[in-house]
């Protein structure tokens, strides 16, 4: 019983992660039509940004609150960024078929995964002070560490969060007229290209968040943008791309499978993920909440 | 009607001139040079097929390291279990495991275009990838499977014959010839009633179902075909690598047979062919210079998708026209 709650636990950690990244690009597919290849680099960014503001800050063996607050660094970094591609390398090429999206995101991803490896080295950066600093509970006979919980709920109030944002404040009603129909909402009086430039920014400040709260357990490394966002695809995938409930699904699928796979079936664990995502295009091609 | 009328139509003097110098090459250049151009001649065996999806059928694959990869893993198995050592079988396993598996693929892709075509192909080389890197006792996991030096047509590589010199000569034959083939098969293809066929799907689908073509039965053949052209790429790269890797079953390695698809033109036949081998000869220089290649190959690709979307052979068309154009002095 113990372990299985642990195995749920641990689900829901990956699931808050990937909700975040994935939430991300699924709200920038939905309103601007575009696949960010470069989603996963952002996740990254925000990971080492994260991982190294606290490291510049923190002394001694027990971290303070204040360093947690330092975390969202990443954040913020990541949105910047995202508020300065978007109008510079993404606004020229709307109008163009949607290949040559894919392919500057692609060569931004190239460029991005270097200049980390750049400013920070080809070292990992960690930060597990952090994460033992808040010690660990007792859960029935097995412990589990206090931060993951933290994620868990990190996860959930981002969710919550982003929901409440989209379909209750006025930004969120333009937001979904975009999406719904960019030509009407321009005709309406929307400023298009602003609506772009933000949504833009806040699926960064998400992939962001997912690498700054994940930075403590796992440490920043390279390579883990470009892992998270085939993870992050699948889960689009499943819960169909543009939709913010499918991606809170998906990201729960996929979290309880990998956590299963990893216990169970390792070995095919990746594969079955993907087939998964596959199985679900041939079914609904739309994803399970996506629309055509 | 061909992508670029009037660029494409005939083998051009050209066309038969670059053909000389390749076979002249070895003779004058470096074995390092030759080995080089081996490797952007069978790069560009892969573009021809992946360019008969994008540039012909108007579907973008960012899965085709799939058939690459399965074409040279085939390799690697006859190698391991069927200890065969024949390059003429080595193709026939790789033609035919990329075929079966761009076969299996396909009936699932084709239903799909645009961006959903892309994530799909992406989705399912990657459970190609993934099964390469966990299965590490059947395909050597990280490690990869070696693959020895192959008979050539039976013959096998003389005693104490440096490795470097088979590969720079009679290797490199063994390429050039399988390439050229491959050129000219294509060529036909593209412009057969099915490579227009093709052509008609891209510019209009639903047109080109009411004129009575198949539209998912056309893509499928296509698919087919594609992942067959790649996985003879696939089977021809490993015994020049020497090794297979999972490396070359990862989505990267499908980015990049799109970039230098793109870096060439692929709205032009030849433009694949000479964006493979240039994007070989830059990748090759930018990992020797700098740690940093990615970044450099990104910024070109970044550049060329917001200055130059023609590519390569799009410019040289465009300069070729207007040099035309300008009256005599």
């Amino acid at each position: 019983m113990d372990t299985l709650l642990i195995h749920a636990l641990n689900s829901l950690l990956y699931a808050a992660v990937l909700f975040l990244i994935a939430g991300g690009l699924s709200l920038i597919y939905g309103v601007m039509r575009i696949v960010n290849l470069a989603h996963g680099s952002l996740y990254a960014f925000g990971a080492f940004v994260a991982a190294w503001m606290v490291g510049r800050l923190v002394a001694g063996p027990t971290p303070t609150a204040v360093l947690y607050l330092v975390l969202a660094a990443g954040a913020v970094v990541a949105a910047g960024m995202g508020a300065t591609l978007e109008p510079s390398l993404l606004r020229p090429i709307y109008k163009r078929p949607e290949e040559y999206q894919l392919l500057i995101t692609f060569g931004l991803q190239l460029i991005l995964e270097d200049l980390m490896r750049l400013i920070w080295g080809p070292y990992p950066l960690s930060v597990s002070a952090l994460f033992e600093g808040m010690g660990s509970l007792n859960i029935g006979d097995s412990i589990y560490p206090t931060y993951n919980l933290a994620v868990i709920v990190v996860g959930g109030l981002a969710a919550a969060g982003l929901w409440a944002f989209i379909y209750r404040t006025q930004f969120g009603v333009v937001l979904r007229a975009t999406s719904q129909n960019m030509r009407m909402a321009q005709a309406m009086g929307v400023n298009v290209n602003r609506v772009y430039i933000e949504a833009f920014t806040l699926g960064c400040f998400m992939a962001g968040l997912g690498g700054a709260i994940v930075v403590p357990q796992q440490g920043a490394v390279l390579g883990m943008g470009v892992d998270a966002l085939i993870l992050a695809f699948v889960v689009v995938v499943i819960g169909g791309l543009g939709s913010l409930e499918g991606a809170l699904v998906g990201a729960l699928m996929v979290g309880v499978v990998r956590e299963f796979g990893i216990t169970f079936f390792p070995e095919i664990e990746l594969a079955v993920l993907y087939l998964m995502a596959a199985m679900v295009l041939l079914v609904r091609p739309n994803g399970l909440f996506g629309r055509a | 009607m061909s992508p670029v009328p009037g660029v494409t139509r005939r083998p051009s003097a050209a066309a038969v001139l670059i053909a000389l110098v390749l076979v002249v090459l070895p003779w004058v250049v470096e074995p390092y040079q030759t080995v080089l151009l081996s490797y952007g001649l069978i790069f560009a065996i892969a573009a021809l097929g992946f360019n008969l999806l994008l540039g012909y059928t108007g579907l973008l694959s960012f899965g085709h390291s799939a058939y690459f990869g399965a074409g040279a893993y085939a390799v690697a198995f006859t190698v391991k279990y069927l200890k065969v050592g024949s390059m003429e079988l080595f193709l026939l396993a790789g033609i035919l495991a990329s075929a079966l598996v761009a076969a299996l693929f396909g009936l699932v892709c084709v239903r799909y275009t645009r961006i959903f075509f892309s994530i799909l192909t992406l989705a399912l080389s990657q459970v190609l990838w993934s099964l390469a890197f966990k299965f590490y006792w059947v395909t050597g996991g990280t490690d990869g499977l070696r693959v020895p030096t192959p008979t050539l047509l039976g013959v096998s590589i003389g005693a104490g014959q440096d490795k470097m010199v088979f590969l720079a000569h009679r290797y490199y034959y063994y390429v050039l010839v399988i390439f050229l083939a491959a050129v000219g098969v294509m060529w036909l293809i593209v412009h057969s009633p099915f490579g227009k066929a093709l052509q008609a799907i891209r510019d209009n689908e639903t047109r080109a179902e009411f004129v009575g073509v198949q539209v998912w039965h056309y893509r499928w053949v296509a698919f087919l075909i594609s992942g067959a052209f790649t996985g003879m790429a696939g089977a021809l790269w490993v015994p020049l690598n020497g090794l297979t890797t999972p490396d070359i079953l990862h989505w990267s390695f499908s980015g990049e047979i799109v970039f230098f698809t793109v870096l060439g033109g692929f709205k032009t036949f030849a433009g694949p062919v000479v964006g493979a081998v240039i994007f070989n000869y830059l990748k090759t220089f930018a990992v020797g210079y700098t740690v940093y290649w990615q970044m450099f190959l990104g910024l070109v690709l970044v550049t060329l998708v917001l200055a130059l979307p023609t590519g390569i052979m799009g410019m040289v068309a465009r300069l070729a026209q207007k040099w035309r154009r300008a009256p005599a002095p």
